[in-house]
């Protein structure tokens, strides 16, 4: 069966952005991405035979905190919504404002500090928290070794 | 009153130490290590080094028993999230927040961080002040209160004009708090008669502005 075509808006082009936004198109589904350093659009086209646009991927130059910047990258028909900048707070911020502000269905922010990822996914943001993934992974390798 | 301050910049550690020398405790949160260390030298034990958006350095300030917290760190995100954990997660009562772009005010409504003050939007409105003639200008805004203070500038022609204070047909919800007349201001009397070039500070309930524009800036 074949998944329906979503529009994936991802905030953040570091090596977990850029990672998700080229499996996504892969998968199909219409893909754009904000990043406010030019030179991260290199980490979308590494690795694809085309360009990141020939591809049919979408990229915005803009500040994931400036909500004109958000509506120039499509917020408005997302229905998924990532934030995945390397701040902790502004991925938090712009979760909230992505659904509070625009309804986006399916919002989700990678924020490293465990309590923050904690006490945010009590409030109804949805979390990926590394941190606690890898202090899992650690304490799994150690009882294995144990 | 205990003050939690988050960010020893310039507004940070001068409002500290304010509010030290008034008699109120403070604890201010600064996260650069070279900062913390000149601030220290000064306040002491009244400064904590620490990213102030970690929920264990805002606990270790002892935030649960903070009656105000203060957001002033140069990141609008920082200040948004300190509020909200301030206000939801630690159940402080009041929050003041810093907004570094004006264009984020937005999102500070929208997150439900309240009041926010903007050294743009201050500056804006001491020039709407200083720069005569345009009209009204607003100088306090309570918002959940339903109250505003404006200042208007007489104009020759306008109703107002020449008339004695008992006479001004003022909109039920307003009142002439105040006259400022070459540069001094005095509460003014029901016969005290308004002049043109007078500068009339008017409290009112927000939506009677077109009115009072009417009366004292806009020739008959």
């Amino acid at each position: 069966m074949v998944p329906p075509r979503m529009f994936v808006l991802i905030v953040g082009a570091g090596r977990v952005g850029a990672a998700v936004a080229q499996s996504m198109l892969a998968q199909g589904h219409e893909v754009s991405v904000l990043d406010e350093d030019p030179l991260s659009h290199e980490r979308l086209d590494a690795g694809l035979s085309t360009s990141w646009e020939e591809a049919g991927g979408r990229f915005t130059v803009g500040q994931g905190i400036e909500v004109e910047a958000l509506r120039e990258a499509g917020v408005s028909d997302a229905d998924v919504f990532i934030a995945s900048t390397d701040g902790d707070n502004t991925n938090l911020v712009i979760a909230q404002v992505a659904q509070k502000k625009f309804g986006v269905g399916t919002v989700i922010a990678r924020v490293m500090d465990p309590a923050r990822a904690t006490w945010f996914a009590e409030q109804g943001v949805r979390t990926i928290c590394p941190t606690l993934e890898a202090i899992s992974m650690f304490e799994t390798a150690l009882g294995e070794v144990a | 009153m205990y003050v939690v301050i988050a960010g020893g910049g310039k507004v940070g550690w001068n409002l500290a130490r304010e509010l030290i020398e008034k008699g109120h405790e403070v604890t201010l949160i600064e996260q650069t290590r070279t900062r913390y260390l000149t601030i220290e030298e000064e306040l002491e034990h009244a400064v904590q080094y620490g990213d102030s958006t970690e929920m264990w350095v805002l606990e270790r300030a002892g935030i649960q028993r903070a009656e105000l917290v203060v957001a002033v760190t140069g990141d609008d995100e920082d200040n948004i999230l300190i509020c909200q954990m301030a206000r939801e997660k630690y159940d402080v009562q009041r929050t003041i927040a810093r907004v570094n772009n004006p264009r984020n005010r937005e999102l500070f409504e929208l997150l439900g961080v309240s009041p926010v003050v903007s050294a743009t939007d201050l500056i804006l409105r001491l020039i709407e002040h200083e720069v005569p003639s345009f009209g009204l200008v607003h100088l306090l805004d309570l918002h959940a209160e339903r109250l505003e203070i404006v200042e208007v500038e007489v104009t020759a022609g306008a109703p107002a004009a020449d008339s004695r204070v008992a006479d001004v047909a003022m909109p039920d919800g307003s009142l002439i708090i105040s006259v400022l007349r070459q540069g001094t201001g005095f509460v003014p009397k029901p016969d005290t008669v308004i002049e043109v070039g007078d500068e009339v500070l008017v409290v009112l309930d927000p939506g009677l502005e077109a009115g009072i524009t009417s009366l004292f800036a806009t020739p008959a």
